[in-house]
């Protein structure tokens, strides 16, 4: 009984203390900077188009790859990590999200040994997104496939 | 125009990721599986495929594209192979996304170390 009490007045004061979490904030800083990703994606695409004069599906590709690049090389420059804490889901979201969890567990686990540390510890975040992928587009090819009968 | 139509669709698939990890438990990586079974769910009756045509860049950018990418290829080498082509054509459209993350991470982390 005691011991409840002294739970609640200690929940109080916590909750008192407790810096307010800014949710609207968070929720328009993931939009900016997710919209600016983005808008980056189509420039790049306009870009190589122009310049190397490559249809649009090829341009994406190089943008991907572009993109894939910068997100791992700010990553092993170590800075990434804050900017994930500024914009959040901003830059989680976008294909630099993927490129950046595959190279911080490539950095992280590369004392522990090539292969038990490096080559199994690689896709420990990434793995998710293309286990859940795969299997879901096997699973709704299939259903596109008897129901709707090919493309 | 198709300027506007990127920044505001990738803003709002990350603002909406943003809201759900505010008001969740769930993790970025529950997120990021969800949005690409999300997309592969979209590119079934190859309604992705629409949204890239109007939004272009913005809508290959976030992780729903993967999911797109992923069906897409799948459904490509149908038409070519027939059903079989459902698992050979899977990783057509996404290698070179999936080889460049591989390769560039190998590289980086044998240059680099943690920072902390």
């Amino acid at each position: 009984m005691v011991i409840n009490m002294v739970n609640k007045k200690y929940d109080k004061v916590v909750s008192r203390h407790k810096p307010k979490e800014e949710r609207g904030m968070h929720a328009v800083i993931a939009f900016i900077v997710g919209g600016l990703v983005g808008l980056l994606g189509e420039v790049l695409i306009q870009v190589f188009c122009q310049k190397f004069h490559i249809s649009r599906s090829e341009a994406s590709v190089f943008m991907m790859i572009t993109l894939i690049f910068i997100a791992s090389l700010c990553t092993a420059l170590g800075f990434f990590d804050n900017l994930v804490n500024f914009a959040r889901c901003g830059l989680l979201i976008p294909i630099t999200g993927f490129a950046h969890s595959m190279t911080s567990a490539a950095i992280d686990y590369r004392k522990e040994g090539p292969i038990f540390g490096l080559g199994s510890n690689i896709f420990k975040l990434a793995g998710s997104v293309i286990l859940y992928g795969v299997v879901s587009a096997w699973f709704f090819g299939i259903i596109r496939l008897l129901i709707g009968g090919g493309v | 125009m198709i300027f506007l139509y990127s920044f505001l669709f990738a803003g709002f698939i990350c603002m909406i990721s943003q809201i759900i990890l505010d008001n969740t438990k769930l993790t970025p990586g529950h997120i990021t599986s969800i949005l690409v079974v999300v997309g592969a769910a979209l590119d079934t009756f190859s309604i992705y495929d629409k949204i890239v045509e109007v939004v272009g860049g913005g809508a290959m950018v976030p992780i729903t594209s993967f999911g797109h990418l992923l069906i897409h290829g799948a459904l490509a080498k149908v038409d070519v192979m027939g059903p079989i082509g459902i698992v050979m054509g899977m990783f057509d459209l996404t290698a070179s996304g999936i080889t460049a993350a591989i390769i560039f991470s190998f590289i980086f982390s044998l240059f680099f170390k943690p920072k902390n």
